[in-house]
């Protein structure tokens, strides 16, 4: 019996062509257990979004949880160097209630340089393009970020609101708390240009130029521009953005990070980054760089809806002959048809063709 | 059909000045004037398509996709915290958050401050971070009431010219935040419809910069 992919469904799909993907790319695929000891994410409880978990003992009594997040299990259990996907459900908190969702996920962990660093981007991109031909990748690096933030020279709290500002590219609000503040109006107006810079790579990349202020904005955009040069080189630079009003937790990413957009589903479909700083605080001594893709809400294309429940529906009576009919079930299977047999009546069942058995043969109703 | 840009607007007359202001941009939708009790109009000649919502749904429509972009008062996004873009301040729909209370009285320290007000989230965070224990009493309109009736201490509401304040013998005690109407957009639609989106909010940052 051969497999048609009409059976699957638009998330499942993706699933499989972004699981040949990465083995394309000679990532081994990393299974793992459901659970995972409590106090592991007490321990690192700012890398995870929420500080919701679903906890449960286990036989002996040891508190356990069913894990929110699959790199923190992949990392502590890495030793050095590793290229690995995943497919694993993860249960977080989403609008106020607990959700199991499906995640496919990459993680390079390893020496981290330009090449490595651009064939993960790369391959974000591929992926957004398995789910849509209208795509998006927009890329952040935290150094410019953190850089200008740095020599305004406020305390943690007021960074941290104009963080925020930035994440809403709120520049009457950034505008009001340096003015606040006494930030000179040079920084302030950099970091009002930061939060609007939005548009293609190169165009957006000699925008970020004039933002150097001091050695870390200045790493941050040589490597941007690095990348740039070698995406540029494969022709893999269409569809991806720059846009620094994406804010993750500095104290476990640096560097590039990232989120992918697809075209009417209006959340990020993909999200990922550079984090050493992780893997440094769980004693590591190696960098990393992963994504993960939020399968499950490839759902929402509705486009994908099938018409019909079933190929064919036949409704019988109590006098049928079950022989006959099973014969006739049978020559439709056969030929590839998909059959639903039903007694007395068709419901709610939506059918190409639906046939009456009379007890002798098929009747096209 | 599928490149208009869906624009949420508040119902009431914050939401008719900011229209008038899409209007004067360019981005008119002769429809809208249509003495009826339609909800969506739509010009695709400019390439707009409006529609009325509450107040404080006008968030959810654009966090959630359904409008590309919409007007909405700083309170509601303080309120509801929607995971959007806050592009723009009109500057229009002026008006303040404050703690109001009985006039000539002043908030006890002594006890736990009972609050009433529409606004929770906004209330516990001023309150927190002055470090006070409340009581909130959450309404959904004719706030002032709760402090005359002794319900509450002081209430937590949007005094725009203090005229019902003190036609019901309260005042302000203290301002919390200033409140104008905010251009907002969905995060997604403005990287889609950027070039859109963004020819919009240049011209209104160049038509109310005047």
């Amino acid at each position: 019996m051969s497999i048609s992919e009409e059976i699957l469904r638009k998330d499942e799909k993706a699933i499989m062509r972004l699981r040949a993907l990465y083995e394309q790319y000679g990532y081994k695929k990393y299974k793992m257990n459901k659970f995972e000891e409590y106090d592991f994410y007490v321990e690192n409880k700012s890398f995870l979004k929420s500080e919701n978990i679903i906890t449960f003992n286990d036989l002996s009594g040891k508190l356990l949880a069913l894990k929110p997040d699959v790199t923190l299990s992949i990392v502590k259990n890495t030793n050095g160097i590793d290229k690995l996907y995943y497919n694993e459900s993860v249960y977080r908190v989403e609008n106020g209630e607990y959700r199991e969702s499906m995640q496919v996920g990459l993680e390079y962990i390893g020496d981290i340089d330009l090449y490595s660093l651009s064939e993960v981007i790369g391959l974000a991109q591929k992926s957004l393009e398995i789910i849509s031909d209208k795509h998006i990748l927009d890329i952040s690096h935290i150094g410019i970020v953190a850089g200008l933030l740095d020599v305004t020279g406020l305390s943690h709290i007021k960074k941290e609101q104009i963080s925020k500002c930035i994440s809403e590219k709120n520049a009457h609000q950034i505008k009001k708390i340096c003015d606040d503040n006494e930030v000179c109006a040079d920084i302030s107006d950099k970091i009002i240009a930061l939060a609007s810079i939005y548009g293609p790579f190169d165009k957006a990349l000699e925008a970020a130029k004039s933002l150097v202020v001091n050695e870390t904005t200045k790493n941050a955009v040589d490597e941007l521009e690095s990348l740039y040069c070698i995406l540029k080189a494969t022709g893999s630079d269409k569809n991806i953005n720059l846009d620094f009003s994406i804010i993750n937790d500095m104290n476990y990413y640096n560097g590039i990070i990232f989120q992918g957009f697809t075209e009417g589903i209006f959340s990020v479909v993909l999200s990922g980054g550079r984090y050493d700083k992780l893997l440094h605080k769980l004693g590591k001594g190696s960098g990393a760089i992963g994504f993960a893709v939020h399968v499950d809400l490839l759902e929402r294309y509705d486009a994908y809806e099938k018409p019909y429940d079933t190929d064919i529906l036949i409704i019988y009576n109590d006098n049928a002959d079950y022989s006959i009919l099973a014969l006739e079930v049978k020559k439709l299977t056969d030929n590839n048809e998909s059959v639903r047999v039903q007694k007395g009546n068709a419901g709610k069942i939506k059918a190409k063709k639906t046939f009456i058995f009379d007890g002798r043969g098929l009747r096209e109703n | 059909m599928k490149d208009l840009i869906n624009i949420a607007l508040p119902k009431g007359r914050l939401g008719e000045k900011a229209y008038n202001i899409f209007e004067n941009l360019g981005y008119g939708c002769p429809s809208i004037h249509e003495n009826n009790r339609k909800l969506i109009f739509e010009n695709e000649e400019n390439g707009v398509r409006y529609f009325w919502a509450k107040p404080s749904d006008v968030a959810i429509y654009v966090e959630r996709g359904a409008a590309d972009i919409g007007i909405v008062g700083k309170d509601i996004l303080l309120e509801y915290s929607p995971d959007v873009y806050e592009l723009f301040d009109l500057g229009i729909g002026k008006c303040r958050m404050a703690v109001a209370g009985i006039k000539g009285e002043h908030e006890s320290t002594e006890k736990t401050l009972r609050v009433a007000t529409k606004f929770p989230n906004i209330a516990k965070e001023y309150y927190r971070k002055k470090s006070r224990e409340i009581d909130i009493i959450k309404l959904n309109g004719s706030i002032e009431i709760a402090p005359i009736l002794k319900m509450s201490d002081v209430i937590v509401d949007i005094v725009e010219t203090g005229k019902t304040l003190i036609e019901n013998n309260l005042e302000p005690y203290e301002d919390i935040v200033d409140i104008s109407a905010r251009f907002i957009s969905n995060k997604v639609s403005y990287k889609f419809k950027n070039e859109k989106i963004e020819e919009i909010l240049n011209r209104m940052r160049t038509e109310l910069s005047k």
